[in-house]
Formats: C-alpha cells, sequence, structure tokens
C-alpha cells in the first residue's frame, strides 16, 4: 500500500517537472502562434495576454500581402528543394563508391571530403562571396544554392548505411551480373531508404532556416531573397509585433510539420555520431 | 550497445573492381569533390591570401599588399579581443544553460509515463526554430514595453541600448535554440545505456537524486561532453539572433560583436576583405581546437567504452 502510494506521489512528481520543463521550452513557440493570432491592443497589453481572447487572422493577410510572405516561402521552398536534391544525390554517388567500388586514391579522396566538416562555413564566406561573383552568379539563385550541393556528413551517413547491406546481397548481385550502377539504383539505394530520409530531412532544416548566406549573397535582389530573409525585414519592432509573429509562424510551421511526421528521421540524422 | 562502427576509411568492401568499375568509382565522387575544392577548399585557402592585403580607401583603388603583419596586428587590437571575449561570453553563456536544461529534460523524459511522446515532441521541438524565427518572437517576450519580463518581476530595460543586457539576452535566445538539439543527443545516450543497470538501482531503492549523480551522470558523461562540444561549436555559429535582435545600427554592438559577426560586418559594412579574412583563419583555429578536444574525447570513449 505505501509503495504503490509512494509510486503514485513520484508519477505525479514526474508529470509536474515534465509539464514545467515543457512550460519554460514550449512557450516561445506557443506564443509564436497565440501572438500571431492577437490584435496589436491585445499582444501589447500590460500584463501581456496569454491567450488570444478574440483571435484575429488579419495578420496573417498583412503578413503575405505587406510583407510580401508568399514570394519568400516560393523561394524558400525552391532554394530548399534543390539543396535537398543536390546533397542527396551526390552523396549517394559518393558514399556508394566509398562503399563498394575499388579505385585509385579512395582513401585520400574520402579523407579529404570528411574533412570538410571540419571547416565551418562562416570561415569560408569571404572568398565564396569573390568566386561567387567572379562565376556572374552574385544576387542569383545559383549562388545561393550551388555552394551548399554537396555535404561531408551526407556522404558519411550514407556509406555508414549502404555498409550495413548484407554480405549475401551484393554476392547475389555479382553473380546475377549486376553492373555496379544497377546494383546502386535497384539494391543499394532503396536498402538505404531510412538513411537517405534522414539525411533528406536534416538538408531541408538546414536549408530553410539559413541565414548569414543568403543575407550576403542575395543582396538587394528581392526575388531571391528567403523566408528568413522576409523575417529579418518585418523584424522585432512592437509597433508590429502580431504581424511579426505571424511571419514566424508560416515560416516555422513546415518544419513542425516536418518534426511531428519525421521525427524518428530526424533524430537520427542529429545523433549521427552522437552514440555509437 | 550499438555496433560500433568506425569513422576512418577501412579498405573498404571493394565488391566492384574490374577497370570499367574503377572509372566508375572516380567519377561517382566527381561532383562532391569539385564542390568542395570550389566551395571548401579553395576558399579556405584563399583566406590566407586575402590577409594580406589591406583594403584601399576607396573601392575603385586596388587594395594594397601588407603581407602576414595585417593578420598578426589583430593581435594586438583592442576591437580582436573584445570580440574574442564577447565570443567567449557568449558561449558560456550558451553551452551551460543549453545542456543542463537539456540534461535535465532527457533525465525527465526517459521514463515510461503516458504521453510521454508529447513532452519529448516538445522538448525536440527547439531545433526547427530558425534564428531568425527565435529573434522575433523573443524581442516581443523580452519588450520591456509589452514583453512578459515585467509580469514576473524581471525589470530590464531595451535590449538595444543596455550594455549590461544585451548580451545575456541574445545568449538565452541562442541557448533556447540550442536546448533541443542537446535533449535530442543527451536522449540518444540515454537509450544506449544499459537497461537493466538502471532498473537495478531503481529496484534497490536508490533516491533519483543519487541514482542522477552517482549512475545515471557517469555513464552518460561521453555524451555530455560531445554535447559540450556541439554546443560550443554552435555557439561559435550564432549569428541571426545578434543581427536582427541588436543590430549594427545599436551602440551595444561592441558588447555582443562576437567573431562571427566581426566578420559579417568587415564584409558588409567596412568592405575589408583582409581584415574579415583574417578574424576568419581565428575563428576557423578556435573551431578545430574544439574539434580536436571532441576527437581526443571520442577516441578515449572508445578504449574505455566496453
Amino acid at each position: 500500500m505505501a509503495s504503490k502510494q509512494r509510486r503514485l506521489a513520484g508519477r505525479t512528481g514526474s508529470y509536474a517537472l515534465l509539464t514545467l520543463l515543457a512550460f519554460i521550452v514550449g512557450f516561445p513557440l506557443y506564443i509564436i502562434f497565440a501572438g500571431s493570432l492577437m490584435s496589436l491592443k491585445e499582444i501589447t497589453s500590460v500584463p501581456p495576454s496569454l491567450f488570444p481572447m478574440h483571435p484575429i487572422w488579419s495578420t496573417f493577410r498583412d503578413a503575405f500581402v505587406g510583407g510580401n510572405l508568399g514570394q519568400y516561402l516560393a523561394v524558400s521552398f525552391f532554394q530548399s528543394g534543390i539543396i535537398v536534391v543536390g546533397q542527396v544525390l551526390t552523396s549517394i554517388l559518393a558514399a556508394f563508391a566509398f562503399a563498394y567500388i575499388q579505385f585509385p586514391w579512395k582513401r585520400t579522396i574520402f579523407v579529404a571530403m570528411l574533412a570538410t566538416s571540419m571547416i565551418p562555413f562562416e570561415v569560408t564566406v569571404t572568398a565564396n562571396l569573390q568566386t561567387v561573383a567572379a562565376l556572374g552568379w552574385s544576387e542569383t539563385m545559383q549562388g545561393l544554392v550551388v555552394p551548399f550541393l554537396a555535404t561531408g556528413f551526407g556522404i558519411f551517413l550514407l556509406r555508414q548505411a549502404f555498409l550495413q547491406i548484407p554480405k549475401e546481397m551484393h554476392e547475389a548481385a555479382v553473380i546475377d551480373g549486376y553492373s555496379s550502377w544497377k546494383f546502386m539504383w535497384r539494391v543499394a539505394v532503396p536498402l538505404a531508404r531510412p538513411s537517405i530520409a534522414a539525411l533528406a530531412v536534416f538538408s531541408f532544416l538546414g536549408a530553410w532556416n539559413q541565414y548569414l548566406w543568403p543575407l550576403l549573397e542575395t543582396g538587394s535582389n528581392k526575388n531571391i531573397q528567403t523566408i528568413q530573409m522576409g523575417i529579418r525585414g518585418v523584424g522585432g519592432q512592437v509597433s508590429t509585433a502580431n504581424v511579426s509573429l505571424a511571419a514566424a509562424a508560416i515560416a516555422v510551421a513546415p518544419l513542425l510539420i516536418l518534426l511531428v511526421f519525421f521525427q524518428k528521421h530526424l533524430v537520427r540524422s542529429l545523433t549521427a555520431g552522437a552514440v555509437k | 550497445m550499438a555496433k560500433r562502427t568506425t569513422s576512418l576509411p577501412t579498405a573498404g568492401v571493394g565488391v566492384f573492381r574490374t577497370k570499367r568499375d574503377r572509372r566508375i568509382g572516380l567519377a561517382l565522387t566527381l561532383p562532391s569533390l569539385a564542390l568542395f575544392l570550389l566551395f571548401t577548399y579553395y576558399p579556405f585557402f584563399k583566406n590566407f591570401q586575402l590577409a594580406l592585403y589591406r583594403a584601399a580607401p576607396f573601392p575603385t583603388l586596388p587594395n594594397k599588399f601588407v603581407g602576414p603583419s595585417q593578420f598578426f596586428s589583430i593581435f594586438s587590437d583592442a576591437q580582436f579581443w573584445d570580440s574574442v571575449r564577447s565570443t567567449v561570453i557568449f558561449v558560456g553563456l550558451v553551452v551551460p544553460i543549453g545542456v543542463f536544461l537539456g540534461l535535465l529534460m532527457a533525465v525527465a523524459a526517459h521514463q515510461r509515463l503516458k504521453g510521454i511522446r508529447v513532452y519529448r515532441t516538445i522538448f525536440s521541438s527547439t531545433v526547427v526554430s530558425s534564428a531568425a524565427v527565435a529573434a522575433v518572437v523573443f524581442s516581443t517576450l523580452l519588450s520591456p514595453v509589452s514583453g512578459y519580463l515585467p509580469s514576473i518581476g524581471i525589470h530590464a530595460p531595451d535590449i538595444t541600448s543596455s550594455a549590461t543586457w544585451a548580451m545575456p539576452m541574445v545568449a538565452i535566445v541562442s541557448a533556447w535554440q540550442f536546448v533541443g538539439l542537446a535533449f535530442i543527443i543527451l536522449t540518444a545516450g540515454l537509450q544506449s545505456l544499459p537497461d537493466d543497470l538502471l532498473e537495478a538501482s531503481r529496484v534497490d531503492g536508490a533516491s533519483s537524486w543519487t541514482r542522477f549523480w552517482r549512475i545515471i551522470l557517469p555513464l552518460l558523461s561521453p555524451t555530455v561532453f560531445f554535447t559540450l562540444i556541439v554546443g560550443v561549436i554552435y555557439g561559435l555559429q550564432s549569428f541571426g539572433q545578434i543581427d536582427i535582435m541588436i543590430g549594427t545600427q545599436n551602440s551595444t554592438f561592441t558588447h555582443t560583436n562576437v567573431l562571427i559577426y566581426a566578420i559579417y560586418r568587415f564584409i558588409h559594412v567596412s568592405a575589408d576583405p583582409g581584415m574579415a579574412a583574417s578574424y576568419s583563419i581565428a575563428l576557423f583555429f578556435i573551431t578545430l581546437v574544439v574539434t580536436l578536444i571532441q576527437f581526443r574525447i571520442l577516441e578515449k570513449r572508445v578504449h574505455y567504452g566496453q
């Protein structure tokens, strides 16, 4: 009896702690959505309102019409889409070669590719701006996406996945006379699907949230500015707090959907290399 | 424990080894290789060349060759050390807050309870927030006019006009963003621990406090170290929050002028690629030292892990 009570008390304590933590961490995210439905008067009231008593939707219209969010969103989907497809493709090709093909300088090239993760992109920004300008890509979509079409992390992740394919599979493939190309697309890639999905989700998250490069590369060309630049434009002024929050809500919504539906894949990519 | 895989290239399976395959193998790596050479290695080494030139007073004039003196001059420049100090303070705030909260959440959520998945999703959620999104919502929350701080008894001034408050405020924003990642990594670490050990200590009647300090934390320490390193690298790259919440036009920027922000100002405001490159080289070496520490720890773990 006593132990039962103790367990009940323990469970109540657990829930109390969990709820407190969820409140601390989740509150800003909650306010993005709650605040975006409040009138300016409600959101700037003292003490501040915690719940939209008279939800309004005109903030979203203002964000789309006044803030031109529709275009920023379209650019972001396009830019992130290209980066995801590019990273997945280049990673599949290179990772497959490292996993299954014997070729000259294999080890050197592999090490050189992994070593790229030791050079943060921020360190190369200055010279990359000059390279992009020399290619005639300043303030263009090519300049925005091409530098990000390869990833050392992706190659590492997919190579691990390819190496886990059972030996019998490639022995059988060789006996059946599969070429390396056919084996890659018919056997290896389908079997590595979970890791490929993990890479895709991870790339999308990174591309969508890019800030420094779009800020410097897109310059004054409004036609290729991403959603993050759009939010930067509406800013954090109090005078438009509710519209800014509506813009933030629109920017974060696709990723929240991604988190809810592909949590397993996201966790898989974020923890690759963390625990093994 | 999951099967350990080495990060070093093994001889490889090398199933395909005909002459034609050898050509294909090389060709398959070419797209990535070309991109890395052009957008990672070339600009990396270009920094060392750029650092040799001083920006001309007018953009139309060519930059002047001054040799390595410019790079070494940053070490006797007060502005550089201000940036380093700001960076250290910033990272020193973001990492402990992020890892502590992440650890608390990971341990609290590591149990079988109804609805735990909902909590886990909430705890992970900040990982999807961009710097810009975080900056906008925290600008609202922390606003001295309409924010939520006064109602919990904190009367902070506007951060764009207060040097004292600017740094901790932007650090809180970054820490919040980092908490989700810390939680995800630490949870994966917890889940890889042997269940029977944790279970046995529970049966033995050890209090949660003792269990945490005597059993969970020592077992989890490699993952905690890993999270710390990820946090430092994360902190070194935090830029958007400072850009949106403080901005170059505000007088406080010297207090939040972390290295990455200083690089941005050299590129964007003063059009001085030489100095930007010099700071980039410094930032690279700081990151390198942190990464090497990480490798050392990972190596140790391989030795003691089993």
